[in-house]
């Protein structure tokens, strides 16, 4: 059985906002499935005593102490923009989504 | 679309029973945001308070702001709540551009802070209400829709974001539902808001202001028939101020139980609070939106507070505001109600540091609550920015005591000093503002007053003693104001043997 359906892949573009066509619906859906396949076969070897891990480090409490740090002038934060206007990044109205 | 009749409020309530649920988000006052140094400065040139971490350049990582998880764990045990011996930040996934992650740093099934309570007094009754959570994730940046009608969505072309807010530390704290409240739901709602807005601002961590936006509130509600089960509920975001909580619960009880008394099914929705008509508007649908895919955030190591920090930090919580009103209370020596007023006004910090300064509780009250408290709401500032503090207050009050003001030309001389002309000694010397206290300069003017007007000084010969007034009036004009009317009226009355 396939690790994950064509719809769930279209859902997830949909979320994304990207524009998938049919065919590559097929084709993603196909390469995702080797990908997921691949990795739940870590499952099979995991053993009721191994805890599932979200990090590689066992470290905890990493922290910065609450000092300022130079920020990027406004002109370098906006440099790589592909638009700007009136100091702001300027982007396509996202639809269907309120602030 | 069409419209229905909908029930007053009363008969909605005596049919339905309310259930509601807030989730309120606290903007932290750290100097830095959460996960990187750059500074929280209101009103900052847009984009000038951004970095590599901030705007997710590639290859940017994250560290967590200390004294930003300090802040939680203090509002989680201000709270009565539990605080995790282990917990995980967590990526929230949405596409939209506010957070330029496409995710935001958030907490999902392991929140910092668990099940705690605020007990709110509506009316002399006491009402528990239990906190489900306390998190902390970041805020997001602030768009502008341009195109079509300003500021809107709805027609706009383009948004521009600046990204200065995204990343400041924000706490999200999320009652459990409270039922069985009945018709006081929307009081003990705003009740419970003004309560947690309190206790956060005792605990100086952030300054708390709804209509800055530092303290924000979504307010769910629903309805059901007694003894069935609880209905579907609606969410109301953009309920900026006090008043507004109240309104909110209440206009969404009249609403739904309208819709529910001709069989309309409730959907859950996210709907808009509309400040001027006190009503709720659909908002999106959360169809797609709510499929956030969390997942553990790798770039962030585990938080495991230290038990012992956790019981210091525990032991160092400031008095209660509940306890600190109750004992504040007693020594000024108010009601309940007037203890009240002074909380809703932002006074009683004020009022506390001007009877420090040596004021009188009841001359501190008398200028916090009436001369500056109208004066903030002209204004449209909190009363802690209206321009005069407690010391000047105090100074204020006390040339009044001495005799060398009187209300009128306190007044006057309160709104140099809140115009920024100097202390009150100060403004009364420059503006030449001091009453006048010189009885020969007095008696002249008495003496000029009863001249000028002959048939009232023969009145009050005749024992007409109401008369005097009109002198007083004549006095106090030809001092400007400047004199005391009582001496005026008692000097006048001895000139013509009527005393």
């Amino acid at each position: 059985m396939a690790a994950i359906s064509r719809e769930e892949v279209a859902h997830l573009a949909r979320l994304s906002r990207l524009a998938v066509t049919d065919e590559e619906l097929d084709r993603f859906a196909g390469q995702l499935d080797v990908i997921l396949q691949s990795v739940a076969r870590v499952g099979e070897v995991a053993a009721d005593d191994i805890p599932p891990t979200s990090h590689s480090v066992p470290l905890t409490n990493v922290y910065r102490d609450d000092v300022p740090t130079e920020s990027l002038t406004q002109a370098a934060a906006l440099s790589g923009a592909p638009d700007a206007y009136e100091s702001r990044f300027r982007v396509p109205r996202i639809l269907d989504e309120e602030d | 679309m069409t419209t229905i009749a909908l029930p007053s409020y009363e008969d909605a309530t005596s049919r339905y029973e309310p259930v509601i649920g807030l989730e309120t988000h606290v903007e932290l006052g750290t100097n830095t945001k959460m996960f990187c140094g750059c500074k929280t400065d209101f009103g900052a040139e847009p984009n000038t308070q951004v970095c590599p971490v901030c705007l997710a350049l590639p290859g940017a990582l994250p560290v967590m702001n200390g004294a930003a998880i300090e802040a939680t764990i203090r509002i989680g045990l201000a709270l009565n709540c539990d605080i995790a011996q282990w917990c995980r930040m967590a990526r929230k996934n949405y596409f939209y551009p506010d957070m330029p992650k496409n995710f935001q740093t958030s907490q999902y099934d392991e929140p910092l802070c668990v099940d705690g309570y605020v007990d709110v007094t509506v009316d002399g009754v006491e009402y528990r209400v239990e906190i489900e959570r306390v998190h902390i994730e970041e805020d997001t940046g602030k768009t502008l829709h341009v195109g079509g009608a300003t500021g809107r969505i709805h027609g706009a072309t383009e948004s521009l974001v600046d990204y200065n807010r995204a990343g400041i530390p924000l706490v999200e704290i999320v009652t459990k539902p409270v039922p069985g409240l009945g018709d006081k739901a929307p009081e003990i709602a705003k009740a419970y808001v003004a309560e947690l807005r309190d206790i956060i601002r005792s605990l100086d961590v952030s300054d708390v202001r709804m209509e800055q936006g530092s303290m924000r509130c979504d307010v769910n509600t629903s309805l059901n028939k007694p003894g069935e089960e609880w209905g579907t509920r609606t969410e109301t975001k953009n309920v900026n101020s006090l008043r507004s909580v109240e309104r909110a619960v209440r206009s969404e009880i009249i609403r739904q139980a309208g819709l529910l008394d001709v069989g309309t099914r409730i959907f859950q929705e996210t709907r808009h609070f509309q400040e001027t008509t006190g009503d709720t508007r659909p908002g999106r649908s959360k169809e797609t939106a709510t499929d956030y895919r969390y997942f553990p955030e790798p770039d962030l190591v585990p938080i495991a507070p230290d038990t012992a920090w956790v019981a210091k930090l525990k032991s160092e919580l400031p008095e209660k505001p509940s306890v600190k009103r109750a004992r504040l209370r007693e020594d000024w020596g108010i009601s309940e109600i007037d203890m009240q007023s002074a909380a809703n006004a932002g006074a009683i910090e004020l009022i506390e540091e001007t009877i420090a300064a040596g004021a009188s509780p009841a001359g501190a009250r008398k200028w916090w609550l009436g001369e500056l408290a109208r004066r903030s709401n002209e204004l449209g500032v909190e009363l802690v920015e209206v321009g005069a503090t407690p010391v000047q207050v105090a100074a204020l009050q006390k040339l009044v005591d001495d005799g060398k003001l009187n209300d009128k030309l306190a007044r006057q001389v309160l709104e140099g000093v809140v115009a920024g002309e100097g202390d009150p000694a100060a403004v009364m010397t420059a503006r030449g503002l001091e009453v006048v206290s010189d009885t020969g300069a007095l008696q002249k003017a008495v003496d000029e007053a009863i001249a000028a007007n002959p048939d009232i000084a023969a009145k009050i010969r005749d024992g007409k003693v109401a008369a005097a007034g009109a002198l007083v009036g004549a006095v106090m004009k030809t001092t400007r104001g400047q004199a005391d009317a009582k001496t005026v009226r008692d000097l006048i009355l001895s000139r013509l043997g009527a005393s």
